[in-house]
């Protein structure tokens, strides 16, 4: 019998996995999707608690998530698109002019 | 059956979830995340969220995934970005930090599980009405206020994203 638990160790396990992904990759991009991973995860455990609180406030609320992803993929990825026109990298080490 | 089902497709999503952190080519890291959110998917019909599941293969794997290649494919980035990393040192706290957070997470799952009320929408009656249907009528009725406030924000997000990747502002 699978249990809220379940659902939930899961989406705990995927977004550690979106955390460790964040501090260990150098690719904005790739930073980006784990980012994208984080909040599916959150979103799998949105679900889960509606399931089995036998409510439907889990399933609306994804759905707005979704919509606020969609609209972050939008404009993130412009502007790592205008970063890399301006210097010709992605590479997050060397996007350090705010450093100083 | 159904719990052999979630443990082979939990199995394969967190699989492809720790590839996609550890692969040196960005787009079979976009390949990987779209496994991930098909795996998430089919969870979400397990859950009986099938409006949900839907969307998700939709919009997460089919749109914003598709913007995710085109902009690798468009920056043409080369797999080459670990050669001149900064910090290699900071692979082994990371994954040392990510384990504790993995271990609080459980420790407080286990400690105390969160319990509400329960909700008026059983498996049962969302069955004889639908799942879409029910979803559509509190869309238009008690999240009618956020619903538009998302047209809003989905307007700002486009009007911003053709600024910012304009040549010349």
């Amino acid at each position: 019998m699978i249990t809220l638990t379940h659902y939930l160790v899961l989406s705990a396990i995927l977004f550690t996995l979106g955390v460790v992904g964040v501090l260990i990759r150098r690719n904005a991009i790739i930073i980006f999707m784990c980012i994208e991973l984080m909040l599916n995860a959150v979103n799998l455990s949105f679900v889960a608690f509606a399931h089995y609180l036998n409510s439907m406030q889990g399933q609306m609320f994804v759905f707005f998530t979704m919509t606020v992803a969609a609209a972050e993929a939008a404009v993130g990825l412009a502007i790592i698109v205008a970063v890399f026109r301006n210097k010709e990298t992605v590479n997050i080490d060397d996007i350090n002019i705010m450093k100083w | 059956m159904e719990a052999y089902l979630f443990y082979i497709v939990a199995t394969i999503a967190v699989i492809a979830g720790v590839y996609l952190i550890f692969e040196k080519n960005p787009v079979f890291s976009a390949l990987y995340l779209i496994q991930t959110m098909v795996c998430i998917a089919v969870l979400y019909i397990l859950l009986e969220a099938q409006f949900i599941a839907a969307v998700q293969i939709i919009v997460y794997a089919g749109a914003i995934m598709v913007l995710f290649l085109f902009v690798i494919m468009l920056l043409n980035v080369s797999a080459s970005e670990e050669s001149k990393n900064a910090l290699p040192f900071q692979r082994i706290p990371a994954v040392v930090m990510g384990i504790v957070l993995l271990v609080s997470i459980g420790l407080i799952l286990k400690s105390k599980l969160p319990q509400g009320k329960q909700g008026e929408y059983t498996s049962a009656y969302v069955n004889t009405i639908g799942n879409t249907k029910l979803i559509g009528n509190l869309l238009f009725t008690d999240y009618l206020l956020p619903f538009e406030v998302t047209s809003i924000l989905l307007f700002v997000a486009a009007i911003g994203a053709i600024m910012l990747a304009k040549r010349k502002l």
